[in-house]
């Protein structure tokens, strides 16, 4: 069975996106309320974000939807990206 | 139109400005929201328009109706259970799809729903040009744009509003999120089963839709409401939903809320132009320097530093201003006007005014820390340092959003422990609030004030106030690794937070935010401490002793002649006309033997009331601890005191001195009561005395909130009981070493 995502950037995770690239968002490795709680205020799978400032490991700021949101050292790792484009 | 009256909610996600809404429609002097769960009470505020009166309740800030945290569910338990006639979505329109996700959880509610599109005017700024009619129509809700921090739009709304309530048809005029082809059919199925049953007939898509998120409250609340049927019901939608995952392989509640994003997202398309995004410019700038990994850290600690001094620099003499004030001159001219040895004076004088006073006292110190706290949330800083704080935090096992309601705590703990609403993770929360008492709160700087001015001299006096707070944030530490290690185990949640766009503070958005918290500490006084002070007082003078062991009032006759005498015979010795040395001699030797003389007397009068207090309950009850305070190097008095530390901790300097009879008027500056302290204890004993303060018991205030903040008793008897016998412990370490050294 030939995976659909071959033809995609493997997912990497979000501490090691460079600042000013934007991205879009594959999965985020966590309970299920951590994953509802970030869906609910827009972190969902597809969403894309433009990286504003990150210090590795963390904190990273993204720019979401027009707002910005901050993701704490235990995040960074948990967010698993790929580059816009 | 009509002239019942009309609740409105106001809902909103954090930073919308919803509170400055709230306070532009009641023109209510409240507070402005700028961080998540500024609103921790319930708000509420009544205006009439149009000779409709508007009966406007002020939500929490919330980003969804999940039951993350408490700040969740009180927003919609509140519609579930008060069925407003109108919800009001407020939305930041400059940062609208975000805020139209919790709108779309109003429209499935099933109540009536008005979209605000607030800061509208920066929205516009910021190239974004919002088609509200044309929202509206795709939303099946009436839109209204508003500027809250102008009050424009707020009539609009208001019309809009009262319109929407009268009208019959507005539920049917909602266009709730379509699901899509492969969930929406199964969301249908689950809504008309549900509408089947009688008891939820009244939101059926609602109770659906949570059923299929699993949402432990929803379905707590439908094995209440339909006993009988829950069952059968949550295995239909147990069902449902493992279908749904397995066609779409992702967790049910993420595509819906996948989907809800995508509904909104197609409406903005539609309705929504948007030519720049210059909105966070300025502020990313500034983060680049202050939420650096390196930098960040020693910057917080300089605002920390900032923050106490302002506190302590500019409060500390105006706190003693207004102690004298009370202290001095109000009881000074009551004492005064009112003479006699009455019950009621005593009340009044003992009970009362010392009571309620001492706490009054602090409320400069209180105001100054509340107004530094203020500025850092209004201008944004607050979330900054939260998350700055999280690294830190996170080694304790607490959450970065942990560090807001224990600043709190230093000024006073009962709002702190309200602050901790913000908190999604319950343990989280818990733990937070039981380690919160050992931040030292603004009530226990008189005792340590009395204690280290007693024993300590002025240079060591600063360094062991600091070390004192210090110690209380060590054993915080402790504590919270200990319990996150064992009752609450977990790891604390990740932090992912939104930062507000920096901006000015105002100074009315400043006054007003510190008020709310302002006014917590001082009802405080009002209400717990004056009851607990008139009790207080009771237990230490009744039962009343009449017949006492020794007459001293024969005593005191006798020093008065012994005193009598012996000025005479000085007086005797002294001819009129002998030389005016040996005169002035006599006359020194007159007022030496008249201090005498009032010291013997109040030492008889100290006596006296030493008995008359061994005879109250009060006084019984520090006898019979006096065993177990004894390890602690306490005696019965300070037993006695200690149990007035339960209703305010600053009683026990009123209680102490009541103890040692100074009269009616003590405060912490008592020179006597310092000078009394000194002679009976050592400087090792007062030291014992403030760390036993620091970490016993909190007060009764604190108690009370934290019962009702954690919904049990078991919480406040733990956390009243971990910390009595924690400090018992360490006081007596402390003392029983100390004794060998010292």
């Amino acid at each position: 069975m030939t995976a659909p995502e071959t033809n995609k950037a493997p997912a990497m995770p979000l501490m090691q996106v460079a600042e000013a690239q934007t991205v879009r968002l594959v999965e985020i490795r966590g309970g299920r309320g951590l994953q509802h709680r970030l869906a609910e205020m827009g972190l969902l799978p597809g969403a894309t974000f433009t990286v504003i400032n990150n210090h590795n490991p963390g904190p990273c700021t993204i720019s979401l939807k027009g707002s910005r949101l901050i993701l704490g050292r235990g995040m960074v790792h948990r967010v698993f990206v790929t580059p816009k484009n | 139109m009509s002239d019942k009256t009309l609740t409105i909610a106001l809902a909103g996600n954090p930073n919308c400005g919803k509170t400055t809404l709230f306070n532009a429609i009641t023109g209510s002097r409240l507070k402005v929201g700028n961080y998540p769960g500024v609103t921790v009470e319930k708000i509420e505020g009544t205006v009439t328009h149009n000779d409709t009166e508007l009966h406007i309740v002020d939500l929490p800030g919330t980003y969804s109706l999940t039951a993350h945290s408490i700040d969740e569910v009180v927003a919609r338990n509140f519609i579930i259970d008060e069925q407003p006639d109108v919800v009001v979505g407020i939305t930041d329109a400059s940062n609208l799809e975000r805020n139209l996700y919790l709108c779309m959880q109003l429209l499935e509610l099933g109540v009536p729903v008005v979209i605000a599109l607030n800061m509208s005017d920066v929205a516009k700024a910021r190239g974004y040009r919002i088609d509200a009619e044309k929202l509206s129509a795709l939303l099946g809700v009436p839109v209204v744009p508003t500027v809250a921090t102008e009050s424009e739009g707020i009539d609009d709304l208001l019309e809009t509003v009262i319109a929407t309530a009268n009208d019959p048809e507005a539920m049917e005029r909602l266009r709730l999120p379509n699901y899509g082809t492969e969930v929406e059919p199964h969301v249908k199925e689950l809504t008309a089963y549900i509408a089947g049953k009688s008891a939820l007939a009244r939101r059926p898509r609602w109770y659906a839709v949570k059923l299929l998120e699993d949402d432990d409250v929803t379905i707590k609340h439908i094995k209440e409401l339909c006993p009988d049927d829950a069952e059968e019901i949550l295995a239909r939608g147990l069902k449902l939903r493992s279908h749904i995952e397995s066609i779409c392989g992702d967790s049910t509640e993420i595509i819906l809320a996948d989907r809800r994003y995508g509904y909104i997202s197609g409406a903005c398309t539609e309705a929504v132009t948007h030519t720049v995004e210059a909105r966070h410019d300025l502020s990313d700038q500034i983060d680049k320097v202050l939420t650096h990994p390196i930098l960040g850290l020693p910057i917080f600690g300089v605002m920390m530093y900032l923050v106490f001094q302002l506190t302590f620099l500019i409060g500390g003499p105006l706190s003693e201003m207004l102690g004298e004030l009370i202290n001095e001159d109000l009881v000074g001219f009551i004492s005064s006007h009112w003479e006699g040895d009455s019950l009621l004076r005593s009340l009044v004088l003992k009970g009362i005014i010392t009571g309620v006073g001492s706490v009054f006292m602090f409320v400069p110190l209180i105001v100054l820390m509340f107004l530094g706290i203020a500025i850092l949330e209004d201008s944004g800083y607050m979330a900054r340092a939260a998350f700055i704080m999280d690294r830190v935090m996170h080694k304790i096992g607490l959450h970065g959003k942990s560090f807001v309601p224990m600043l709190i705590g230093f000024g006073c703990t009962v709002p702190g422990i309200m602050a901790t609403r913000t908190l999604e993770s319950k343990r989280d929360r818990l733990t937070t609030i039981m380690i919160l008492p050992l931040m030292s709160c603004g009530a226990r700087i008189p005792i340590y004030t009395l204690i280290l001015a007693a024993f300590f001299p002025t240079e060591y006096r600063t360094p062991m106030m600091c070390g004192i707070y210090f110690i209380g944030i060590v054993i915080a530490v402790i504590v919270a690794r200990l319990f996150r290690a064992t009752i609450l185990r977990g790891e604390a949640a990740p932090f992912v937070m939104e930062l507000p766009p920096y901006r000015m503070p105002t100074v009315k958005g400043m006054f007003l935010h510190m008020w709310e918290r302002i006014w917590m500490y001082v009802r405080k006084a009002g209400t717990i401490i004056l009851v607990a002070s008139i009790i207080l007082w009771a237990l230490a003078t009744f039962p009343r002793k009449t017949e006492f062991d020794q007459d001293y009032d024969a005593l005191a006759k006798v020093v008065q002649v012994e005193i009598a005498a012996d000025v005479a015979a000085i007086e005797a010795a002294t001819p009129a006309d002998a030389p005016a040395a040996v005169t002035e001699k006599s006359k020194q030797r007159i007022a030496q033997i008249a201090q005498n003389e009032a010291d013997r007397l109040a030492e008889i009068v100290g006596q006296r009331e030493s008995e008359k207090l061994q005879y109250t309950i009060a006084g019984r009850v520090g006898k019979f601890m006096e065993p177990v305070v004894k390890t602690m190097g306490f005696d019965w008095k300070i037993g006695t005191a200690l149990i007035g530390a339960f209703a305010a901790k600053e009683v026990f300097v009123s209680q102490m001195g009541i103890v040692y009879s100074m009269g009616e008027d003590v405060d912490e500056k008592s020179v006597e009561l310092q000078t009394k302290l000194q002679k009976t204890y050592s400087p090792l004993v007062g030291f014992c005395i403030m760390l036993f303060c620091l970490i016993s018991l909190p007060c009764v205030a604190t108690f009370a909130v934290t019962v009702r903040e954690t919904q049990s008793w078991k919480w406040g008897f733990f956390q009243a009981g971990y910390l009595t016998v924690l400090a018992w412990l360490v006081t007596t370490v402390v003392y029983q070493v100390g004794s060998l050294f010292l």
